[in-house]
């Protein structure tokens, strides 16, 4: 099979860790970004108003399809073998279907709620 | 600056407006802001992820501009659905969301091993790409499951299905599952390591099914939630796998969404987490001896209109009977006559009112009905007991009193509604059976409640024709 000089070789050459990072596996800087997102969502989210908690869902529906993200890396990597890149552009197709069909729903959506005598009448 | 800070900076950016993006949903005045600020921060993030790879010597433009056509074509047509059909496109987004996450899971597993790539597989990676691939799968299956149920598909069973052992043997597949995960974490380059691997995923589709059989619709708010998360968490372990901050984030505010609304659902129903996922709502409709004795008053809707006319407050309850019928617009007419005669409307929200969080407010905002006289339960019950009518559409566990005063009722301690507390109660109700929960509403059989039995359309819409009527109109 493969030898792990060419995977040192391998590492340099994907993109994934120079679109990601700094070349090297940071963990515990990832835990720590983790922690303090969680908590700062937490936080935003306990504020949203009830009202729109429909809205909310589509939206970080829409939000969670930053998935995207991994996927392009997945599928433009130089090298990779075919069936790998499939697996990248599936994942693609999904995310943006996500991010289309969320971001305009939750649009929508928001665009009813009205006001008491509100300008929309 | 170097390319590589370019794209962080880009990110950076991207990962501020999504914070801004979900905190201009604390108020419908700026939501909208929100998301425009949502759309900016996805843009930025494709824009710097693109940089990103064409810095690295990244293929296959066209393939992959190919597939955001192609992902649109699907999106555009699926933010067009009725609103009533929102619960089962959150659903299926969620199950998009988990697939995409588990395939590239998969695509940098088989990547790493193909190359033999030790150094890329240290244990920490392989955990997050278990744990990626364990979520990703799972809310994939379970939420395909999930919206075949709220869309009514045939195939899949409305009603919880139980079976013996059924909590132990979706347990012992978790486990079987997570321990397959270890082995990978020990020799993620073993030759069997792929095999183990294909097995995770297999058991993680077969359980996603599993965990959703035994659930009803009058879960579905709680467990929607909970896909949510999950399908947040899985984008988290995918930024693990690619260190990536902006994946970690953006993941992070999405998991912890759905974990609050999956809080506020529980608390709503007085029902822990535990009790959501294994406890099979309302599996045993028990045999309502005494209740055949009880008779129900019906009325007309002459005599509904007459009273409701004498009223100066009316709250009305809406449910999910609400949502099938697709009343909204005639509830939205009866609202503005009673409006014209100086009447004061509120709608009283029960946050598990529907089949998902916020499910009753979006209806009645299509219907054009002003979000101020939409009211959340605790603050209406206040006002329950000066209220001439309370008028109940479609819905039915959450307004039942058992839930504050029979210990046996399976309901008990669910905070509800007080709608026994007004002068008169009229209910709608499409027919005599029980609700979802499959109890009797002692509600209906008191002195001051009167039932109006069909279709809460066709019924809301008389009662419009008849307060319509008397005015000449």
């Amino acid at each position: 099979m493969h030898l792990s000089e060419n995977a040192a070789a391998a590492i340099q050459a994907d993109p994934s860790h120079a679109a990601g990072g700094h070349g090297q596996l940071d963990f515990m800087g990832a835990l720590f970004v983790f922690m303090l997102a969680s908590f700062i969502g937490v936080m935003v989210i306990q504020r949203v108003s009830r009202l729109l908690h429909t809205p909310l869902m589509s939206l970080t529906n829409a939000i969670s399809a930053i998935a995207v993200v991994g996927a392009i890396i997945v599928s433009a990597g130089k090298d990779y073998p075919p069936y790998i890149m499939a697996l990248g552009l599936v994942a693609i197709i999904c995310s943006t279907t996500n991010i289309v069909s969320g971001f305009l729903i939750t649009d929508r959506m928001l665009k009813m709620f009205k006001k008491q005598g509100g300008a929309g009448k | 600056m170097s390319a590589e800070n370019l794209v962080q900076l880009l990110y950076l950016i991207s990962t501020a407006l999504f914070i801004m993006s979900l905190k201009w949903m604390s108020d419908p005045a700026t939501a909208r802001k929100g998301v425009f600020s949502g759309v900016a921060a996805m843009l930025l993030a494709v824009a710097g992820t693109l940089a990103g790879v064409a810095t690295t010597g990244g293929t296959h433009y066209w393939w992959i501009l190919g597939a955001f056509a192609i992902g649109s074509a699907i999106g555009y047509p699926l933010a067009q659905v009725p609103l009533t059909a929102v619960p089962q496109r959150t659903a299926l987004s969620h199950a998009f969301g988990g697939l995409a996450a588990g395939l590239v899971g998969t695509a940098k597993y088989f990547l790493y091993f193909g190359r033999g790539d030790a150094l890329s597989l240290t244990p920490f990676i392989v955990v997050a790409l278990v744990a990626e691939i364990l979520l990703g799968f799972l809310t994939f299956t379970g939420s395909l499951m999930a919206a075949g149920k709220l869309q009514e598909v045939k195939w899949i069973p409305q009603r919880p299905v139980t079976y013996p052992l059924q909590n132990v043997s979706n347990i012992g597949m978790l486990i079987v599952a997570i321990g397959m995960g270890t082995a990978l974490v020990m020799n993620p380059l073993a030759a069997w390591a792929p095999y183990a691997f294909l097995g995770v995923i297999l058991l993680s589709l077969a359980f996603g099914v599993l965990m959703i059989l035994p659930i009803g619709g009058a879960d579905m708010p709680t467990v929607i939630s909970i896909l949510n998360a999950y399908a947040g968490l899985s984008a988290v372990a995918m930024g693990f796998v690619l260190n990536n901050k902006l994946l970690i984030t953006a993941g992070a505010l999405d998991g912890s969404s759905g974990l609050i609304l999956s809080i506020i659902m529980c608390k709503a129903m007085n029902r822990s987490f535990a009790n959501v996922l294994f406890g099979a709502f309302g599996q045993a409709p028990q045999a309502t001896e005494a209740g055949e004795s009880k008779a129900y008053k019906s009325d007309t809707t002459e005599s509904a209109a007459q009273v409701l006319e004498q009223a100066s407050l009316v709250v009305i309850v809406p449910g999910y009977g609400m949502a099938v019928a697709q009343a909204q617009h005639k509830v939205r007419e009866l609202y503005d006559l009673l409006k014209k005669r100086g009447i004061t409307v509120k709608f009283a929200i029960h946050p598990v009112a529907g089949r998902m969080p916020g499910h009753m407010n979006v209806l009645l905002a299509e219907a054009e009905i002003p979000y101020d006289d939409l009211v959340e339960m605790d603050v209406i019950n206040g006002d329950m007991p000066q209220a001439d009518v309370a008028l109940i559409i479609g819905a039915n566990d959450v307004v039942n009193p058992a839930a504050r005063s029979d210990k046996n009722s399976p309901i008990f301690g669910m905070p509800i509604i007080d709608a026994d507390k007004a002068k008169t109660v009229y209910a709608i109700k499409r027919s005599k059976n029980p609700g979802f929960a499959g109890i009797d509403n002692e509600l209906y059989f008191l002195d001051k409640t009167f039932m109006l039995f069909g279709d809460a359309k066709s019924v809301v819409g008389e009662l419009a024709k008849q307060l319509a009527g008397d005015n000449g109109h």
